[in-house]
C-alpha cells in the first residue's frame, strides 16, 4: 500500500501522512473536507462583520457546522448498499412529514415549514433535497440507461410530489432547488439533448408568454410570491442597496467590518441571503474571486469525486450533489447582484441560519461515502 | 418483440463523464457571467455606487449659530441669548402618547385644547426624533415636571438657545424682534444659511442688522443608519465626518441709552405716542419710543394665535410703530422753518410787526380761517409770533411766500422724504405742493392748488404730514443750524473677536442760503417759547427752572379721522377724535446735545402735554443725579462698551438640578 512506502520521512511528512491515514480511515476526502474548511471559516469571519459583530450569531453557526460536520462523518461511514436500501424509505418519510406540515398549515396555524420536534425544529423541505436525488438515483440504477419515456415521467412524478408539497408552504425557493436536485439527476443520465432543449425552450416560452401577458401590478406579484419576505412596497430595494454594497466595494473593498451599507443597516437580510454582497463591499472584487474559486475548487473536487465512483446509483447521486452545491452560488450570486429575481436561496456555508448548512455537509458526507467505498478493481 | 436494452455499464460511465463536463462547462460558463457582471459593479461602475453609498450613509446636520448680542450705548443688554426650557417627547419611547399627553394636561404643562393637533404633530414625526411639546417652561413648570418625572417615559425637559429681551417691551419699537421663520422670510434668505435656525428677525434692529447679528452656521456630518436614525458608530465602522464651527453673529452696539429710554417711556407712560431722541451732531439716536408697545419675548418663544389676535385688534394698536410709521399733520411746529424761509426769502424782516386778531380772511374770499381762544391778538413780530404760536401770523406769511417758495424751502429739512435712518420701515410723510396734487389725484378738479391750502400750511395742517422721526430730525437741523445726519439706531459692530467696527455718521446735504443772522432769530424765538419774559411763551410752564437754556415749539394736529380696526365706540371715539399734541425742542440752545421730538396722541394742546414729557427727556438726558447740567463730553470718541457675561451655556440637563428643589 501507498502509506508504506514513506517510513522515514521528515517530521511534516509524518505528519501528512498520519493525517492521510487518519482521513482513510474516516472515509473522508482530504481536498473537499479542506475547502469546506476554508470556505467555512471565510464564512464565519464574513458573518461576525455581516451580523454587526454579534458573537453568538457566529457561535450558533459554528454549532451548526459542529452538527453538520458530525452528519458528514457519519454519513461518510455509511454503507452505500445500506444507503441504496433505505432510499425508498427515506423518501416516504419525509413525503409524509410534508403532508403533516400541510396539514399543519391548513388547521389554521399558518404558512409554516418547519416541525417542531421539542428539541429543535425540523424542515423536512431540507430533507428532500437530498431524498429526491436519492431516489432518482434510486430508481435509474437497475434501468437501462438513457431513461425511457416511461421512466422519465415516474421521475418527474416522484420529484414533483415532494417540489409540490414545497411550494405550496410556500417556500419557492427550495421547491426550485429540490427540482433542479432531481433534473440533475435525470440530466446526468443521459436525457437526451434534444429533449433537454425541447423542455427548457417549453418552458422559456410558457413563461415569456405568462409575464407578457401579465400587468404590472401582476408581475409584482409574481415576484412577491417567488420571495414573501420581500416588502411589497420596498419592491426592488433589496436589490438596489446590494447592488450599491458591492459597486461600493471595488476592487479592493472597503475592509473588514467597515462596509457602510452593510453595517448602517442599509442592506436588508445581510447576514443571511444577501451576505454575498456583505463579502463584496468590505473585500471587494478581489474578495468574491477568492470566494467563488474556493466554490469551484469544492464543486470541482466534487464532481471529480463522482465520476470515480462504479455504479448508477453513486455515479447520479454524487453527481446531483457535486453540481446542486454550485447552482446554489449561482442563484445566490445572481439574485444578489441584480441578474436573478430575488427568491430566498442562501449562500452556501456562508449565509447565516436555517439547517441547509447540515444539509450541505450532509450531501458531502454521502457524496465521499459513495466515493470511499468503490471498489478498487484495477487500481 | 421490443428491443431489449440491457445496461451497458461502460458506455454509460462514458456518457456520464461526458454530461457530467458539459453541465461543469455550462456553469463555468455561467461562472464567467456572473464575474462580467461583478466586474461591471465593481470597476466600471464603482464611483457611481460609491457616491450612493455616501449619500446612505452621511448627513449634514447644521449647528446654528449663536445670534449676536444687541447692547445700548452704555453696554446694558438690550437682546441676547438664553437657554430655554422645552419639554420633549420621543414618539418611540412612550407608550400611549395620548394618556401621556392627557396627563401633562392635568399638570398645567399643556393646554387641554393643544392635544389633538400635538397628536397629528407627533404621528408625521419620525419616531425616534424628539418631537417639543411646550416651548419656553418656567422654573415652576420645570419644577412641578421633575418630581413627576418618573410617570412621564419618553418625555424629558431639554435646553435651546432662544432670544431673552431682558426688558420686555422697552425701546421694542427701535429693536424688533425675531419671530419663528415664515414663508414669506423663506423667499428672501438662503435656505442653507438658514438650516438649523429657527428665528429671524422681523422689525427693527433684529431685521435690519438681521444679516451680521445671524452668525454663520457650521454643520456637522453625522452617520446615520437605514432608518435615518443617527449613530455614532456602527460595528467598527467609523468614518471620516467633516465638522465646521459655527461663527457667532457680531453684537450690534446701539446708540440708544436705555436710561434715557426709559425715562422717555416712563414720561409718556398713560398716553399713546411717540418720542424720537436724536444726538444732533452725529445722528446718533438716544430714545426711541412708541406707545404703546408689546414684549417682543412673545415672539420669541412663539406667539399663540390669540395673543397675536389680541395684540392686532387692540383699538391703541401696540403693533404700530407710531415714531416711524405715524404721519400726523406738523401742527405748529412748522412755524420756525416757515420763519426762517420768510427772513432768507426777505418776504418779511425779524422786527415787522403785523397787526392779529384772531380771525383771517383771505383777498377776495369768503372763508374764514379762526384761531383759538389762546391767540395773541395785537400787534406781533416773528418771534413774538413763534413763541405764542400765532395762526393769523402765519396765515398771512404763507400767503405772502406762496405754496411753490414753502415747498422748496421746506424740501431740504426732509419734509415728505425718509430721514435715512437706519432700521427699516419708516415713511416719508408728506409735503404737498402744486405739483404733487396734480399727480396725486385722478379727478381734474381736485388736481388744482387753492390759495386755501397754502393758507393751511402756514399752520400746518392740511395736506402736510410728518413722523415723529421726521420733525426730531428736523428739530437737529434747526438746532445745527442747518447741519444734519441720518438718524441711526446702531452705532457699531463688534465681532466675536470684540474688534469693534464703527459705523460712520452719515451726514445730509447741509441747508444752504440761510444767514446766521436769520438763524439766531428763529432759534432764539424757540428758546422764547420756553421762557415767559417780554411774553411769555406756550411752553413756558412745562421749563420753569430748567437747568439750561431749551429752544421748543409746541404744536397741535387736528385729527380728522379714526383710526383703523377701532370699532365704534362713542366714549372712545370723542376722546381718539381730540387733537394730538406736539413739542419738539433741542437743548442746551448755545450747543446742542441732544434734539427730541414728542407726539401725545389724543391730548390736545401741545403745551400741556407733549411739553413735559420733552422736558423729563431733557433733563433726564442733560441733568445729574443733583439735578446739574452735565459737562459737555469733552472728545465724542466712541468707545466700546464692555462685553458682558457670556450668557449661561445650555445646561446638559435640568432635572438633575430640578430635583434638588
Amino acid at each position: 500500500m501507498i502509506y508504506e512506502e514513506l517510513p522515514y520521512g521528515s517530521r511534516t511528512r509524518r505528519t501528512l501522512t498520519g493525517a492521510a491515514r487518519v482521513l482513510f480511515a474516516l472515509k473522508i476526502d482530504g481536498p473537499l473536507t479542506v475547502g469546506l474548511a476554508i470556505i467555512s471559516v471565510f464564512g464565519l469571519i464574513v458573518l461576525y462583520s455581516a451580523s454587526g459583530q454579534s458573537m453568538p450569531t457566529v457561535l450558533r453557526t459554528v454549532a451548526r457546522l459542529a452538527l453538520g460536520t458530525v452528519a458528514m462523518l457519519l454519513l461518510a461511514r455509511v454503507n452505500p448498499n445500506f444507503l441504496r436500501r433505505s432510499t425508498p424509505w427515506l423518501y416516504a418519510a419525509g413525503v409524509l412529514l410534508l403532508l403533516i406540515v400541510a396539514a399543519a398549515g391548513h388547521t389554521g396555524l399558518g404558512a409554516t415549514r418547519w416541525l417542531n420536534l421539542g428539541l429543535f425544529r425540523f424542515q423536512p423541505s431540507e430533507l428532500m433535497k437530498l431524498a429526491v436525488p436519492m431516489v432518482c438515483a434510486w430508481y435509474l440504477q437497475e434501468r437501462p440507461l438513457p431513461p425511457s419515456t416511461v421512466s422519465l415521467l415516474a421521475m418527474a412524478g416522484l420529484i414533483l410530489l415532494p417540489v409540490g408539497l414545497v411550494a405550496i408552504e410556500p417556500d419557492l425557493g427550495t421547491a426550485a432547488l429540490i427540482a433542479v436536485a432531481g433534473a440533475l439527476v435525470i440530466v446526468l443520465a443521459g436525457l437526451r439533448l434534444r429533449v433537454i432543449f425541447a423542455l427548457l425552450g417549453l418552458l422559456a416560452a410558457g413563461a415569456w408568454f405568462g409575464w407578457s401577458f401579465m400587468h404590472d401590478y401582476q408581475r409584482k406579484r409574481v415576484l412577491t410570491f417567488l420571495n414573501p419576505q420581500t416588502d411589497p412596497l420596498g419592491a426592488g430595494y433589496h436589490i438596489i442597496q446590494s447592488q450599491i454594497a458591492i459597486g461600493s466595494g471595488g476592487v479592493f473593498g472597503k475592509g473588514w467590518m467597515n462596509g457602510s451599507q452593510a453595517q448602517l443597516e442599509f442592506l436588508p437580510e445581510r447576514s443571511t441571503d444577501f451576505v454575498f454582497a456583505v463579502v463584496g463591499e468590505e473585500f471587494g472584487l478581489l474578495g468574491l474571486l477568492l470566494l467563488l474559486s474556493f466554490y469551484l475548487f469544492v464543486a470541482g473536487r466534487a464532481i471529480y469525486l463522482a465520476t470515480q465512483t462504479q455504479d448508477t446509483f453513486a455515479r447520479l447521486l454524487a453527481g446531483s450533489i457535486a453540481l446542486t452545491f454550485f447552482v446554489y452560488v449561482l442563484i445566490n450570486a445572481g439574485m444578489v447582484t441584480g441578474l436573478l429575481p430575488v427568491v430566498g436561496v442562501p449562500l452556501p456555508l456562508v449565509s447565516y441560519g436555517g439547517s441547509s448548512v447540515v444539509t450541505l455537509l450532509a450531501g458531502f458526507g454521502i457524496l465521499m461515502a459513495l466515493y470511499s467505498r468503490r471498489k478498487l478493481v484495477g487500481s | 418483440m421490443p428491443e431489449v436494452r440491457i445496461k451497458d455499464h461502460w458506455r454509460e460511465q462514458r456518457m456520464f463523464d461526458r454530461r457530467a463536463l458539459t453541465v461543469g462547462a455550462l456553469m463555468a460558463l455561467a461562472t464567467l457571467g456572473l464575474i462580467a457582471r461583478l466586474i461591471l459593479l465593481q470597476v466600471v461602475r464603482h464611483e457611481y455606487y460609491s457616491d450612493l453609498s455616501q449619500g446612505n450613509r452621511v448627513r449634514t446636520e447644521p449647528i446654528p449659530a449663536a445670534r449676536g448680542l444687541i447692547l445700548d450705548r452704555n453696554g446694558e443688554v438690550v437682546a441676547s441669548n438664553q437657554p430655554a426650557y422645552q419639554l420633549e417627547l420621543v414618539p418611540e419611547e412612550v407608550p400611549n402618547i395620548r394618556d401621556t399627553l392627557t396627563r401633562l394636561a392635568a399638570l398645567g404643562l399643556l393646554r387641554r385644547e393643544e392635544v389633538d393637533e400635538l397628536r397629528r404633530t407627533i404621528a408625521v414625526s419620525r419616531s425616534f426624533d424628539s418631537v417639543p411639546i411646550r416651548l419656553h417652561m418656567s422654573d415652576d413648570d420645570v419644577a412641578r415636571f421633575a418630581v413627576r418625572r418618573f410617570e412621564f417615559q419618553g418625555v424629558d425637559i431639554k435646553t435651546r438657545q432662544t432670544r431673552w429681551y431682558p426688558n420686555g417691551d422697552l425701546a421694542v419699537h427701535a429693536l424688533g424682534y425675531v419671530g419663528a421663520i415664515s414663508e414669506e422670510d423663506l423667499k428672501h434668505i438662503d435656505r442653507a444659511a438658514y438650516a438649523g435656525t429657527a428665528l429671524i428677525g422681523k422689525l427693527g434692529v433684529e431685521s435690519t442688522y438681521e444679516e451680521q447679528l445671524h452668525g454663520k452656521n457650521g454643520y456637522r456630518e453625522v452617520l446615520v443608519n437605514a432608518q435615518g436614525r443617527s449613530v455614532e458608530r456602527q460595528g467598527a465602522y467609523q468614518p471620516i465626518l467633516r465638522t465646521r464651527a459655527p461663527s457667532a453673529g457680531e453684537d450690534a452696539l446701539l446708540s440708544i441709552d436705555l436710561k434715557l429710554q426709559r425715562a422717555a417711556e416712563g414720561a409718556l407712560a398713560g398716553h399713546r405716542g411717540a418720542v424720537v431722541a436724536l444726538d444732533p451732531t452725529n445722528g446718533d439716536v438716544l430714545a426711541l419710543v412708541s406707545l404703546p408697545g408689546f414684549d417682543p419675548n412673545m415672539f420669541a418663544r412663539g406667539i399663540t394665535s390669540a395673543e397675536y389676535g389680541a395684540l392686532a385688534n387692540d383699538i391703541d394698536r401696540p403693533l404700530f410703530n407710531r415714531a416711524l410709521r405715524g404721519t400726523y399733520p406738523s401742527g405748529s411746529t412748522i412755524k420756525p422753518v416757515l420763519g426762517l424761509a420768510a427772513l432768507t426769502d426777505h418776504a418779511i424782516a425779524a422786527d415787522t410787526k403785523v397787526f392779529c386778531n384772531a380771525v383771517y380772511y383771505l383777498p377776495g374770499s369768503a372763508h374764514v380761517w379762526r384761531a383759538d381762544k389762546d391767540e395773541p391778538r395785537g400787534w406781533l413780530d416773528l418771534p413774538e409770533a413763534i413763541s405764542r404760536s400765532s395762526d393769523v401770523y402765519f396765515y398771512r406769511l404763507a400767503s405772502t411766500l406762496g405754496i411753490d417758495r414753502i415747498a422748496s424751502f421746506l424740501e431740504p429739512f426732509g419734509y415728505g422724504q425718509p430721514t435715512g435712518i437706519d432700521i427699516g420701515g419708516e415713511k416719508p410723510g408728506l409735503l404737498p405742493s402744486p405739483d404733487w396734487k396734480r399727480k396725486a389725484f385722478k379727478r381734474p378738479e381736485d388736481q388744482t392748488w387753492f390759495p386755501g391750502e397754502t393758507v393751511n400750511i402756514g399752520i400746518g395742517q392740511g395736506y402736510l404730514l410728518v413722523t415723529p422721526l421726521q420733525l426730531a430730525h428736523i428739530s437737529g437741523i434747526l438746532a445745527e443750524r442747518g447741519r444734519g445726519f441720518h438718524p441711526r439706531v446702531v452705532k457699531g459692530m463688534r465681532d466675536a473677536d470684540g474688534h469693534v467696527s464703527w459705523l460712520p455718521a452719515v451726514a445730509d446735504a447741509p441747508i444752504k442760503g440761510v444767514s446766521a443772522a436769520d438763524w439766531a432769530v428763529v432759534i432764539d424765538a424757540m428758546v422764547g417759547t420756553t421762557h415767559c419774559t417780554r411774553y411769555c411763551g406756550t411752553a413756558w410752564v412745562a421749563f420753569k427752572g430748567a437747568a439750561y437754556e431749551a429752544a421748543g415749539k409746541t404744536g397741535t394736529a387736528q385729527v380728522y379721522t379714526v383710526a383703523q380696526n377701532a370699532k365704534y365706540n362713542a366714549n372712545t371715539v370723542a376722546e381718539r377724535l381730540r387733537d394730538h399734541a406736539w413739542f419738539i425742542a433741542f437743548a442746551p440752545a448755545d450747543a446742542p446735545r441732544i434734539a427730541v421730538a414728542v407726539l401725545v396722541e389724543n391730548a390736545g394742546f401741545g403745551s400741556m402735554s407733549a411739553a413735559p414729557v420733552a422736558r423729563k427727556v431733557l433733563d433726564a438726558y442733560l441733568l445729574d443725579a443733583d439735578g446739574k447740567l452735565k459737562p459737555a463730553p469733552a472728545a465724542p470718541a466712541p468707545v466700546a462698551p464692555p462685553i458682558p457675561a457670556a450668557p449661561p451655556a445650555a445646561a446638559p440637563s435640568v432635572t438633575t438640578a430640578a430635583n434638588h428643589t
